[in-house]
């Protein structure tokens, strides 16, 4: 099957006057690991629970799989990890993923057999047999995970899926999420650690004010440079001409700062510095992170 | 269809492994052995004193009718404590959640829970009702007439409070729930108790409030009608004893009761597929 995992069309939902989410438009690509971005009150969960039918849209329209938003066939192949994962809690651990996998139409050995892959995937073998409430937070949230990876499915929610987890669980999730790439399993990531938004996506959207404003790819190319440069002399000449190489050309401290698009810049700055006579002392360029994005779109 | 007896079965697991259907039947049985002691005793007085056989079953129907009585009241309120958190905790607590994001249309869901809170409330009428028959039969060599006539209105009965406890809570929380179906009952049997006055004072606006009232939540009036059923044919005929109707609620109350469940069933059901999770 072709065409998009998610594709979502002025989403919009009002609870009352409050309006919670203004305009989701966005289209994820079957295998993407995608990042879902913003501060809270967002929109980031009402947005998921659109996606998946549990918060009815007040107008707009979308589709995941190529099925209508809010039909069981639209969840048929979906995985959803809620960002506070509830469950049955007088349940054993192999006994919630029964359920849960019996609600997906699974059933007989091919279901055990998943249930105990999935316990081992998760670290839980050796609790499968304990009552949830006896659980830690790491494990619930493990738990969790593994409810949602079961039945195989071409497309996984994860909200706030690291919540709760130590070190070795985050990475747990992180290993999770690039098996999940490598067998073309789509991922719908919302999480507020940037840091491992930027190791796991492929693309990322941000969220402000219920509207997505901006979305951009992860590659390297894809982001700009932030060069420092400390010179002998700076005049306004200088500037105006090193905002030929970039923008947002700025002196800060006796250090001017600007923002190329690729590295080739570096020496082409250089060399106008040199034929300009002017001294170059120090130059440094770093990759933005995405938190350096973050607070720019977020303002 | 797989999907309502999955949740079904989940609820049914549910009320047995945090004890409440423990809880259930074990104190059901205790009611039942107090009542074989003290049906024993009163027996036992009962053959000792009365001069005829007529006057010793009248005196033992009105015995057994009491027991019933009380197994009525606790069938009613367990209806509805089995069910009333059964939709509105899991909402609250966001377990809902990954339940309905799984390939089962909400209604499975709403219906799976009924079937499970009406498994639990059919074991449990069968416990009390089964109980205080058997009593009857083996320590008093009493037979309830009409049982299998009087006794299904009583399950029918609490399944008319456990579907609109299961209806409330898709919308209230828990306690509002508890509370809005207890007072429906409430004003079911204060109503049924005007009616009976109302007939017996001859007052047509009482009996009449008193039927609105059995409109609104039919659940006394399936009681009355089930004792009317299940007296002994002299007490039935005259109306004497004090679970004797005064005023015989109509057969098609029971008409009414059943589409006031399928109703308040499709209500549960649309109420909860069109609400925000």
């Amino acid at each position: 099957m072709t065409g998009p995992c998610i594709e979502a069309v002025a989403l919009r939902k009002d609870f009352g006057p409050k309006t919670a989410v203004r305009d989701l438009t966005l289209s994820v690509p079957r295998g993407e690991v995608f990042g879902f971005l913003g501060p809270n009150g967002a929109g980031k969960t009402t947005s998921i629970k659109m996606l998946l039918g549990l918060v009815r849209p007040t107008s707009g329209g979308g589709r995941l799989l190529g099925e209508p938003i809010g039909t069981t066939r639209a969840r048929a192949r979906v995985g959803y990890l809620p960002e506070h994962f509830a469950f049955h809690e007088w349940l054993r651990g192999r006994e919630l993923l029964r359920f849960h996998g019996r609600l997906l139409g699974l059933g007989g050995p091919a279901l055990e057999a998943s249930i105990e892959a999935l316990l081992r995937r998760v670290e839980l073998l050796d609790a499968g047999d304990r009552c949830l409430q006896e659980y830690s937070k790491g494990m619930r949230q493990r738990i969790g995970l593994a409810q949602a990876l079961l039945g195989e499915p071409e497309l996984v929610f994860l909200d706030e899926p690291t919540s709760g987890l130590d070190p070795l669980g985050r990475l747990l999730v992180r290993d999770v999420i690039r098996e999940l790439r490598a067998r073309g399993t789509a991922v719908f990531l919302n999480s507020h650690l940037l840091s491992e938004v930027e190791v796991t996506c492929d693309r990322v959207a941000f969220v402000k004010e219920g509207r997505v404003v901006r979305a951009m790819t992860l590659g390297a190319a894809e982001r700009d440079l932030e060069v420092e440069l400390r010179l002998d002399r700076s005049s306004a000449a200088v500037v105006e001409g090193l905002a030929a190489f970039g923008r947002d050309v700025r002196e800060d401290g006796g250090l001017v700062r600007l923002r190329v698009d690729g590295e080739e810049r570096l020496p082409e700055m250089s060399r106008w510095l040199a034929a300009e006579g002017v001294g170059l002392y120090h130059l440094a360029a770093r990759r933005r992170s995405l938190e350096d994005v973050f607070l720019e779109v977020m303002g | 269809m797989r999907a309502v007896l999955t949740i079904a079965h989940l609820t049914l697991a549910e009320a047995r492994r945090r004890r409440i259907l423990a809880a259930a039947l074990i104190l059901g049985a205790a009611f039942v052995l107090l009542f074989a002691l003290g049906f024993h005793f009163i027996v036992r007085d009962v053959r000792a004193h009365a001069p005829s056989a007529a006057q010793q079953g009248l005196v033992l129907s009105i015995i057994v009718m009491a027991a019933l009585y009380a197994a009525n009241f606790l069938i009613v309120m367990t209806s509805v404590l089995v069910t009333v958190d059964t939709l509105s905790g899991e909402i609250g607590s966001g377990v809902i959640e990954a339940l309905c994001t799984k390939p089962v249309p909400r209604w499975a869901v709403a219906l799976g829970k009924w079937l499970g809170c009406w498994a639990v409330l059919a074991l449990y009428a069968s416990l009390l009702c089964g109980g205080v028959l058997l009593v009857a039969r083996v320590v008093g060599g009493y037979t309830l007439p009409n049982a299998a006539r009087g006794l299904p209105l009583l399950l029918l009965e609490g399944t008319v409070l456990l579907t609109l406890a299961l209806a409330g809570g898709t919308r209230l929380t828990t306690l509002a729930n508890g509370v809005t179906v207890i007072g429906l009952y409430g004003l079911a049997f204060v109503g049924g108790w005007m009616e009976q006055i109302g007939t017996v004072a001859n007052n047509a606006t009482a009996r009449y409030i008193g039927i609105a009232a059995s409109l609104l939540v039919p659940s006394e009036s399936l009681w009355q009608l089930a004792a009317h059923h299940m007296q002994p044919p002299l007490a039935r005929d005259l109306g004497i004893g004090p679970f004797s109707p005064m005023s015989v609620p109509s057969p098609a109350m029971v008409a009414w009761a059943a589409g006031y469940v399928l109703v308040a069933l499709a209500v549960a059901v649309r109420s909860f597929g069109s609400r925000d999770l």
